[in-house]
């Protein structure tokens, strides 16, 4: 896989989250996905930013332009140095949650991206990578 | 503070969402539109969110919340304008907004607000007669 461009982002305060969700409305625009395409991925981006803030207490975004082959895809990489999560399994499904929400963020955000990835260490933080291909 | 309008129409209240939200916003329009169902005795809440291309969790928690406090405050609530491309989202995402009613366009949620008052007065009319 092959970087093309990439932007790391921080995510301290709720308005940052605002702007998580406007870089990513422009790199799926400028990657040429369609409407639902680019609303999943800000959807998701959404969801994930407000972990990593809320949960994560704080973190970054990385966002890269990969390409794979002839594909051409968006992947954010969210990280935070935040307490981790003791029960991934849990975390992952629908309706669980231990915060404000309505426990869909992670699960939900899931099944809006063609890859998901996740590393979690309890005391240490979360990387969450989503990817989604044009 | 920054804040998104609510605008009163008789009976009605009307909430059109212009701006990309974040969180506190979100809240703010909860608490604000709740307290003004109440201090204003309102029967309808429109919410029209044509202009937002993304409904997140934390968003759609606001509009059920919103419809659930406002059936507690005797209001009706409706969501008007979604996109499609937000709706399929939404969906996908796992929140389907059970217990809110929606309606393509401003238009049409108008006249399901209205239909809804007038049946509701309807009903005051005939159980004053049962009294009576």
């Amino acid at each position: 896989m092959v970087v093309t461009k990439d932007d790391t982002m921080e995510i301290r305060v709720s308005d940052h989250v605002v702007l998580v969700r406007q870089a990513v409305r422009k790199w799926s625009i400028e990657l040429g996905f369609s409407l639902v395409d680019q609303t999943k991925m800000i959807t998701a981006a959404s969801e994930l930013a407000r972990n990593t803030l809320d949960y994560g207490k704080g973190g970054t975004v990385r966002l890269e332009r990969v390409e794979e082959g002839m594909k051409k895809g968006l992947r954010l990489t969210f990280e935070d140095q935040g307490p981790g999560i003791p029960d991934l399994e849990k975390a992952l499904t629908d309706g669980y949650t231990t915060g404000r929400g309505m426990g869909m963020g992670l699960s939900g955000s899931k099944r809006l991206v063609n890859e998901f990835d996740i590393a979690t260490k309890v005391g240490e933080g979360t990387r969450v990578t989503i990817t989604r291909w044009k | 503070m920054e804040r998104i309008p609510i605008l009163k129409m008789g009976d009605f209240l009307i909430v059109t969402i212009q701006v990309d939200m974040h969180d506190r916003l979100v809240t703010t329009l909860q608490d604000d539109l709740t307290s003004m169902i109440s201090s204003h005795g309102s029967h309808g809440v429109l919410i029209d969110i044509s202009s937002l291309d993304m409904v997140d969790s934390f968003i759609g928690r606001m509009i059920g919340n919103i419809a659930g406090m406002s059936r507690v405050l005797d209001a009706e609530t409706v969501v008007v304008g979604m996109r499609p491309a937000v709706a399929i989202t939404l969906v996908e995402l796992g929140l389907s907004l059970d217990g809110v009613r929606t309606a393509l366009d401003v238009e049409k949620g108008m006249i399901l607000l209205r239909a809804s008052t007038r049946r509701r007065l309807t009903e005051e009319d005939e159980d004053g007669r049962d009294e009576g």
